[in-house]
């Protein structure tokens, strides 16, 4: 598998969503941009929640941590999460040579989907990152 | 996930700010100024400090220089140590407190000459109390009529050389052998004709030196001690590792371990107060403190697991019940583990196992002695 940054949806906060159908499911896995672990740098925890949990559009599911500072994750989509990527927070230096693979970091089974239309594109998020910059 | 990529904040910016961009620092709003918070990895700069030396613009920091006679008896009243007895090419580390003991400031005051023979004060304070020290001596200042107290910081910039490489590679920079300078003196000399100050101090726990020159000449001796340590692998480093270094070398910061409600004995520092036949603002409550016994302190703690204790988090003994508030925390990249320093209630300061609550999840935490870290030679 090889995701393709350019085909998912990006949340304001940095996270990014990549929706398919599964057995006329709605599932997104859900990770963290190129640009955001850029910016974060030297990262050393990551909090995941359970699987199970409910999480909603723009409320928090866990933090990651980099040696300076605490940051919250923030779900871009609502559902529950049906797998998290364990391996993950014991891998977190891997995060920054793939971001969209290997660096996946929850699956969700969408309950609601009305607010993907509200997520952005590449390249609208791809702007953002510019005027962050 | 971040808030902090968004600041437009309307700074001040040292006369090293154009170098920091160009190298491609990440800049971010510190007590007022604009600052490198790393260049490219905060453990890589941290890492070269330890190992072979780093560079730290830290001209936020004030520079407050005292003229005239009565300098020493003024600051002999303001500070918990004495001043008046600094022979020429001393610097000394102490506080400034307020009359019930809380610290206003820990700062670094030198004793200098110049070459003209012309002796002065030289005070160094932390950026973010700038103005509060300022406004809290001057009218100290109005009673000693011959003194004057004149606003450096702007005029010049402070370059922190840190490691344990720092004093051989900058050897041959100055007019004169920098290791003949002992831990926490300073002279005023010379690099290409232009004054600078040196001293032997720093904030990280390495041997280093610390320059203030003047603004117009920053950018030249900030390249000149990054060449002469180009084999050495010198690099620029930013407020991120400063702060993980000082953390492991266990180094007090205000805002975090000081602050007006603590008082230096609390926070470990009675070798910074003299207490005996001195009369200084704060004297008679850092007695009693002293003679009752404090009633918090500061102690070093090792949380079970990857997962950093922060600023804020509380303190809790075996049982669950809270007993302190940690003051800084973060991973150690030495160590490659968490550490924290916080205060907890004297009565648990010999326990040997606490409890941490980081932010809702309570992990097992280990007291350690301080320092976390510290360097095996001069």
């Amino acid at each position: 598998m090889t995701r393709d940054p350019s085909k998912l949806l990006y949340a304001e906060s940095h996270e990014w969503a990549d929706v398919s159908e599964q057995d006329g499911d709605k599932i997104a896995t859900v990770g963290l941009s190129a640009f955001a672990i850029t910016q974060l740098n030297d990262l050393v925890y990551m909090d995941l929640p359970e699987v199970g949990k409910e999480v909603t559009a723009g409320e928090e599911f866990g933090e990651v941590e980099s040696v300076k500072a605490v940051s919250p994750l923030y779900s871009p989509v609502t559902g529950e999460v049906i797998e998290v990527h364990s391996d993950l927070p014991d891998s977190l230096e891997k995060l920054n040579e793939d971001p969209y693979d290997f660096g996946w970091i929850l699956k969700v089974k969408l309950s609601d989907d009305s607010n993907l239309s509200s997520l952005m594109n590449a390249e609208a998020y791809e702007a953002q990152c510019g005027e962050a910059g | 996930m971040m808030s902090e990529l968004n600041t437009n904040t309307i700074a001040l910016k040292t006369p090293l700010d154009a170098w920091h961009r160009n190298a491609g620092a990440t800049m971010v709003p510190f007590a007022g100024y604009e600052m490198p918070i790393q260049y490219s990895s905060i453990v890589a700069e941290h890492q070269a400090c330890r190992t072979s030396a780093a560079l730290f613009d830290v001209s936020h920091m004030a520079r407050l220089r005292f003229d005239g006679a009565g300098s020493e008896q003024l600051l002999d009243r303001l500070l918990t140590r004495k001043i008046s007895d600094m022979p020429v090419g001393r610097v000394r580390y102490g506080l400034i407190c307020k009359d019930d003991g809380g610290i206003l400031d820990d700062v670094l005051v030198s004793h200098l000459e110049t070459p003209s023979g012309q002796r002065y004060h030289l005070m160094v304070v932390n950026a973010s109390n700038h103005q509060k020290i300022k406004d809290w001596i001057t009218p100290h200042v109005a009673d000693y009529p011959t003194v004057t107290m004149s606003d450096r910081t702007e005029l010049t910039a402070m370059i922190a050389v840190q490691g344990p490489q720092a004093i051989e590679a900058c050897k041959k920079l100055f007019s004169f052998d920098i290791d003949s300078l002992k831990y926490y003196q300073a002279r005023i000399g010379e690099q290409f004709g232009k004054p600078i100050i040196v001293s032997r101090t720093g904030y990280t726990g390495e041997d280093g030196i610390e320059l203030i020159v003047r603004a117009e000449d920053a950018v030249r001796v900030w390249e000149n001690v990054l060449l002469a340590g180009r084999d050495q692998k010198f690099i620029a480093a930013g407020l991120g590792a400063r702060d993980t270094l000082r953390m492991e070398a266990a180094m007090p910061l205000y805002g975090h371990e000081l602050d007006e409600t603590i008082d230096p004995i609390s926070a470990g520092l009675s070798f910074a107060c003299r207490l005996k036949d001195r009369s200084f603002i704060g004297v008679e409550a850092l007695r009693q403190v002293n003679a009752d016994g404090p009633k918090k302190i500061r102690v070093g703690l090792v949380p079970e697991g990857k997962r950093p204790a922060r600023d804020g988090c509380g303190i809790l003994d075996t049982s669950g019940n809270p007993i302190g508030v940690i003051t800084s925390g973060g991973p150690s990249p030495t160590l490659a583990h968490p550490i924290a320093m916080g205060y907890v209630q004297t009565d648990h300061a010999n326990d040997t196992n606490y409890q941490i609550d980081i932010r809702g999840k309570v992990v097992n935490a280990t007291r350690v002695d301080l320092p976390f870290y510290k360097r095996t030679s001069n």
